[in-house]
C-alpha cells in the first residue's frame, strides 16, 4: 500500500518534470527539472528494491552527466527570442515517442514468459544483495557484452579527444618533469673571470 | 503504534546526529581559528567568553541578524535554493556514518556508494548558487568548481574501489570490521595519501580553493551571498568537510576500533576514537590550509588527471591481482 503510493508520487513527480524540461523557457531551468527527474527515477529504483541501481544513477547521472549538461548551458550564449519561436520538432518527437512505445508493448506483450526479465522472488539468488547479483550477472554471463560495452564507451571517447584536442605551439606550457629534472651542472656555468687593471 | 515508534525512534537519532555534526563544525571553526592563529603567532579568538570559545556564536549570531541581499538581476528561486541544497546535502549523508558500532541511523548495504553519490551532489549548490548570481565572479568560480569536483571524484572512486576490493562489502560496518586485523592506510598508502588530497579538492579546501579564491574572483561563488544564505554555505561545507573526514576514519583509519586491542585501549568507548581521529584528519586539513600556499587552476587540473588518475587505476589493478593471486579476496 505505502510503496504502490509512493511510486505513483515518484512516476507523477517524473512525468510532471519531464513535461517541465520540454515546456519551461530559460534551459537552465530545464536541466533543473531534468535532474529532478533523475532522482525520482533513482526513487522508484529504491523501492523496487533495486538499492544499488539508485545510487549508481544517482551518482552517474546526477552527480556527473547532469552537472556536465549544466555547465555546457550554462556557457551557451543564448538568444532568447530565438528559442521561444515555435520549433518543428514535433513530428520526430512524435516519431521517436511511437517507436519507444513500440518497443514497450513488444517487450510487455510479447515477450515469452520464461525468459522474462522481472527477477523471480522465488529465486536462489535471492539471498545474495543486489551488488552481489549484478556483479556476479555481469562478470559471467554477460561477459562479452559488458566488454564491448566498455570498448564503445573507449572509442567514444578517444573521438570526443580527437575532435577537441587541438595542439597550438606558441602557448607557453608548463613541463614539470624538465623543471624537476633541472640540475646544477647542466644549468649553472661557473666561469674564471680575470678582472684585467684598467689604467 | 509501534511503526510510529520507529519513526519517532528515528528522528530522534537524525536529530542527534544532526546536533553532533553542528557541534563538530562548531568546535571545527574555533579549534581551526585557534590553529591558524598558533601557526602565524597570533592569539586568535581570545576576547568572546573564555578562551574566545563563544567567538563561533557570536559571528553566528551577526550573521543571522543581518539584512539577507538578494541581488536584483538575480534569479531568485535558484538564489535562495542553492545554499539550501549545500547544506542538506552535507547533512543528509550523515545518516549513513556509524559513530561506533551499531551507532548509526541508516545502517545500508550501500552506504559508501550513498555517500559517494551525496557528496557528489555537493557541486550543485555552488554551480547554481553561482549562476543564480548573475555576476561574473561567482560564475566564474561555479565553473571552476564544476570541473574541480568532477575532476576529482574520479580519484576518489577509484580509492573507495581499491577499500572495497579489500573488504568485499559497501556496508560501512562492514568496512570498518574488516580492519580489525590492519588499519588499511598501512597496506594501502598511496592510496591513503590521494584520498586525502582529493578530499580536499572535493570540498573546495585549501590548498584547492580555487572556486572561492579572494585573490583572484573576490570570494567567487559567495561573493553575492550576505547573512544567513552565507551561514547555510559555511555550514554545508564545515559539515562536508568534517563528512570527508569521517570517510577517511572510515576508510583507512578503521573508523571506531582502538589502534591495539589490548586492556586500558579498548574499554575507551568506540564513538571517542572515532571522534579522535576524525578530529586528528580535521587537524591535517587545518595544518595544510596554514602552510600550503594555493594550486594554480592548471596544476590543479594536472594533478587531478595527470598524476591521480593514472596511479589510483594502476593501485586498483594491483590490488586485485595480489589479492587474486595470494587468494586474500574476501
Amino acid at each position: 500500500m505505502f510503496v504502490s503510493i509512493l511510486f505513483f508520487i515518484f512516476s507523477f513527480l517524473i512525468l510532471a518534470s519531464a513535461l517541465l524540461v520540454i515546456t519551461s523557457k530559460n534551459p537552465v531551468n530545464s536541466v533543473i527539472f531534468l535532474i529532478f527527474s533523475f532522482f525520482n527515477a533513482a526513487g522508484i529504483f529504491l523501492i523496487a528494491g533495486a538499492e544499488f541501481l539508485a545510487l549508481i544513477m544517482l551518482i552517474v547521472y546526477v552527480g556527473a552527466v547532469a552537472v556536465l549538461f549544466l555547465f555546457v548551458v550554462m556557457m551557451l550564449d543564448l538568444n532568447f527570442e530565438e528559442l521561444n519561436k515555435k520549433t518543428n520538432f514535433v513530428k520526430t518527437g512524435i516519431i521517436t515517442a511511437g517507436i519507444l512505445i513500440a518497443e514497450m508493448i513488444v517487450l510487455f506483450v510479447y515477450y515469452p514468459e520464461e525468459q522474462s526479465f522481472i527477477i523471480n522472488k522465488n529465486n536462489e539468488l535471492n539471498s545474495l544483495t543486489n551488488t552481489e547479483i549484478i556483479g556476479s550477472k555481469i562478470y559471467t554471463e554477460h561477459f562479452y557484452h559488458f566488454q564491448i560495452a566498455g570498448l564503445i564507451l573507449l572509442v567514444a571517447m578517444i573521438g570526443a579527444i580527437v575532435l577537441t584536442l587541438r595542439h597550438r605551439d606558441n602557448v607557453r606550457r608548463q613541463d614539470i618533469s624538465s623543471q624537476v629534472s633541472r640540475d646544477q651542472e647542466k644549468n649553472v656555468e661557473l666561469k674564471d673571470i680575470t678582472f684585467e687593471e684598467s689604467e | 503504534m509501534e511503526y510510529i515508534l520507529s519513526i519517532l525512534f528515528i528522528f530522534l537519532q537524525s536529530f542527534l546526529v544532526i546536533f553532533a555534526v553542528l557541534m563538530m563544525a562548531y568546535l571545527g571553526i574555533y579549534g581551526e581559528r585557534k590553529l591558524w592563529a598558533a601557526v602565524q603567532l597570533r592569539r586568535g579568538p581570545n576576547i568572546v567568553g573564555p578562551f574566545g570559545l563563544l567567538q563561533p556564536v557570536a559571528d553566528f549570531l551577526k550573521l543571522l541578524l543581518k539584512e539577507p541581499i538578494i541581488p536584483d538581476k538575480a534569479n531568485k528561486v535558484i538564489f535562495v535554493m542553492a545554499p539550501l541544497v549545500t547544506c542538506f546535502v552535507a547533512l543528509s549523508a550523515w545518516a549513513v556514518v556509524p559513530f561506533a558500532e551499531n551507532w548509526v541511523v541508516a545502517d545500508i548495504n550501500v552506504g559508501i556508494l550513498y555517500i559517494f553519490a551525496i557528496s557528489s551532489l555537493g557541486v550543485y549548490g555552488i554551480i547554481l548558487g553561482g549562476w543564480a548570481s548573475n555576476s561574473k565572479y561567482p560564475f566564474m568560480g561555479a565553473m571552476r568548481s564544476a570541473a574541480q569536483m568532477v575532476s576529482y571524484e574520479v580519484s576518489i572512486g577509484f580509492v573507495i574501489i581499491t577499500v572495497l576490493l579489500c573488504v568485499g562489502s559497501l556496508n560501512l560496518t562492514d568496512i570498518v570490521l574488516a580492519q580489525k586485523k590492519i588499519w588499511f592506510f598501512i597496506p594501502l598508502f598511496p592510496m591513503f595519501i590521494i584520498f586525502f588530497v582529493s578530499a580536499l579538492a572535493e570540498t573546495n579546501r585549501p590548498p584547492f580553493d580555487l572556486p572561492e579564491a579572494e585573490a583572484e574572483l573576490v570570494a567567487g561563488y559567495q561573493v553575492e551571498y550576505s547573512s544567513s544564505f552565507f551561514l547555510l554555505y559555511f555550514l554545508g561545507e564545515l559539515a562536508a568537510t568534517f563528512l570527508m573526514c569521517a570517510m577517511i576514519t572510515i576508510l583507512f583509519l578503521g573508523g571506531w576500533l582502538p589502534p591495539f586491542d589490548i586492556y586500558p585501549l579498548n574499554v575507551i568507548p568506540g564513538v571517542v576514537w572515532f571522534m579522535l581521529k576524525v578530529a586528528f584528519i580535521f587537524f591535517m586539513f587545518g595544518m595544510v590550509k596554514a602552510l600550503i600556499p594555493r594550486y594554480r587552476y592548471d596544476q590543479l587540473m594536472r594533478l587531478g588527471w595527470k598524476v591521480f588518475l593514472p596511479i589510483s587505476l594502476f593501485w586498483v589493478v594491483l590490488t586485485a591481482s595480489v589479492l587474486f593471486i595470494f587468494d586474500l579476496a574476501p
